[in-house]
């Protein structure tokens, strides 16, 4: 074998040439990725642009949702996204900073290595089994204390929360643990406690990595499909404003395209339709998850020009 | 209050809300198991369901899981793994790098029911895939091929850079120095990259929902230009589309898909730390 081997070495001209197709291969590989996101937005394009050219701006963003008397107002999808994406933030940001904050200063390191890996099998476990779980324990639980009905937008975020949680601490986890150790020997050779150094030196010196951790828990949030169609009670309506808002079956934009998608006729409008929303949709996280990219761009830059 | 007390003050809380947030996590895994532990016995995995779902099994389903994410093997791995090198090995820093980075991050942040919908314009109707495995699969791959791309790009990068220096002094050439020396120690990471990434596909459910997913299929798939069943839709459908359906058999799919995605986890993790043990440098 290994003779076999330096005999093929030696003979050098058709490796060189076996040589060059393989790093080709490499290379094309290497820039298709771009090509895929362009052919997705290619295609989303295509099928979707109809619903901005044929249906009337004023109805598209209308407040109702009813392709059967080809009403396309996306109005309430939007607000239904929003809303159960808003709630999830409000509750899993300030727990993901805590839960981040516990593992990278307060959490021995053996408890440490338990609990990263455990919050890992969170981030696995299929958004279909927490939706599951959702439908059949948290919608009656939330029913029973005294809402009409267990399918809220409140379901929705709680579970959307949960799922954005293994996000925002592993990444907010990361901002915590890049601060250089100086910071807090500084801080508490001044005679800071620990938690003033963490509030006051730690915290703003990983502003930016919290800002990324929250913006990509948002873009997980928004994008999530199954779970949110199983338990915010799929009613395209505007809620009522008001706090109680968030305790009112609403329809998100992912889920309108899953319940909907296998019923239409291809080529119909309301088929363009799902395809509008899914343009908003990729528009949205493309938005989002480019300027996580460039923040931590220039923080990798910035870091790196420290060193030197 | 002092600044000593509220230090206490400070730590106890987050402590005691850190519990509050990850104990759960082992509740519904606990939870899910106990509840479905009932269902679970040789029949219920390979019987298919009878009686409009509501007794039998769910061997179709869990076939139609397995010949997915063997497509998704195939498709994404030599595609991100390739991607991995070019990133690591070939790739200047300059705007089209800069590009391919981009590119691989918005991958990952696509939602994953706008790739259903892009594998329903392309693999099902543009290309006449019809539904079908090899549309599904597809589907699931490309979605699939960002964490085995950054994963495998990672794992290469680790590898320290006199193992080049050596090789390529020794008059290798570039590829011969990836392939011979770079590669081999970067495995184990790509290897995990790889086993997370189908851990995921084989959980989703919106990408495959207009795919390849069947409601019920009396027989199973003959080529990859069938429609299949398949566990993560499975669950979807006996817990909302089907009345009267009984829980143990709900949450024993459940416990079926739980384990099979948190095995592929389990077993990453184990590739990870057994191969990171063995390593001297």
């Amino acid at each position: 074998m290994t003779a076999s081997k330096q005999a093929e070495t030696q003979t050098k001209t058709p490796h060189r040439w076996g040589e060059r197709v393989i790093e080709t291969i490499i290379r094309i590989s290497g820039v298709s990725t771009i090509v895929i996101v362009g052919l997705i937005f290619l295609f989303l394009l295509k099928e979707g642009l109809p619903t901005f050219l044929d249906i009337p701006l004023r109805q598209l963003f209308g407040r109702r949702w009813y392709p059967i008397e080809a009403l396309y107002g996306i109005l309430p999808l939007l607000v239904g996204s929003l809303l159960v994406t808003i709630g999830a933030v409000i509750i899993a940001v300030p727990l993901g900073l805590i839960v981040a904050i516990y593992l990278g200063e307060f959490a021995p390191t053996w408890l440490r290595e338990i609990l990263k890996p455990l919050i890992e099998i969170l981030a696995g476990i299929p958004s279909i089994v927490l939706g599951f779980l959702g439908w059949v324990i948290l919608a009656p639980l939330i029913q029973d204390m005294g809402a009409p009905t267990g399918l809220t937008a409140f379901t929705g975020s709680l579970i959307l929360a949960y799922m954005a949680l293994p996000t925002i601490i592993s990444i907010s986890e990361d901002a915590l643990y890049a601060v250089p150790k100086e910071y807090r020997d500084g801080a508490l050779a001044i005679g800071a406690t620990q938690w003033q150094t963490i509030w006051r030196v730690v915290l703003p010196a990983a502003r930016s990595g919290l800002v990324i951790a929250v913006m990509l828990g948002v873009g997980r949030a928004i994008g999530e499909t199954m779970a949110v169609l199983m338990v915010t009670g799929n009613a395209a309506n505007i809620p009522e404003p008001g706090p109680g808002m968030f305790f009112q079956p609403v329809r998100t934009m992912t889920a309108t395209i899953a319940a909907e998608m296998g019923e239409v006729a291809q080529g119909s409008l309301h088929y363009n339709t799902l395809f509008g929303i899914g343009i908003i949709l990729f528009l949205i996280t493309f938005a989002i998850n480019s300027i996580a990219s460039r923040i931590v761009g220039v923080q990798g830059n910035r870091r790196r020009g420290g060193q030197l | 209050m002092s600044r000593q007390q509220s230090n206490r003050l400070a730590k106890a809380i987050i402590t005691i809300v850190s519990a509050m947030v990850i104990i759960p996590i082992v509740f519904v895994i606990l939870f899910v198991v106990y509840n479905g532990i009932g269902a679970l016995s040789w029949e219920f995995l390979t019987a298919p369901p009878t009686n409009g779902m509501r007794e039998g099994g769910i061997g179709p389903a869990l076939l139609g899981t397995v010949i997915l994410t063997f497509v998704v093997a195939i498709v994404a791995m030599p595609f991100g793994i390739a991607a991995a090198i070019y990133l690591a090995e070939y790739a200047k820093d300059n705007r089209l790098t800069r590009w391919v980075r981009l590119a691989i991050v918005n991958l990952a942040g696509i939602p994953s029911v706008v790739y259903g919908l892009f594998g329903l314009g392309v693999f099902v109707l543009f290309l006449g895939f019809g539904t079908s495995i090899i549309a599904g699969g597809l589907t699931l791959g490309l979605m699939t091929l960002p964490v085995v791309i950054s994963t495998s790009e990672e794992a290469i990068l680790a590898v320290p850079q006199h193992f080049r220096t050596v090789s390529l002094s020794l008059g290798a050439t570039k590829w011969q120095t990836i392939r011979h020396q770079v590669l081999p120690h970067a495995l184990p990471g790509i290897l995990t990259g790889v086993i997370l990434g189908l851990g995921r596909a084989a959980g989703e459910t919106a990408p495959i929902l207009f795919t390849v997913a069947a409601f019920y299929l009396p027989e199973l798939p003959k080529s990859i230009f069938d429609q299949t069943m398949a566990l993560p839709y499975h669950l979807y459908v006996i817990s909302t589309q089907v009345p009267g359906m009984p829980l143990t058999i709900q949450y024993g799919t459940a416990l079926v898909l739980l384990l099979i995605v948190l095995s592929f986890t389990l077993i990453a993790t184990l590739v990870r730390t057994n191969m990171r043990r063995r390593r001297e440098w």
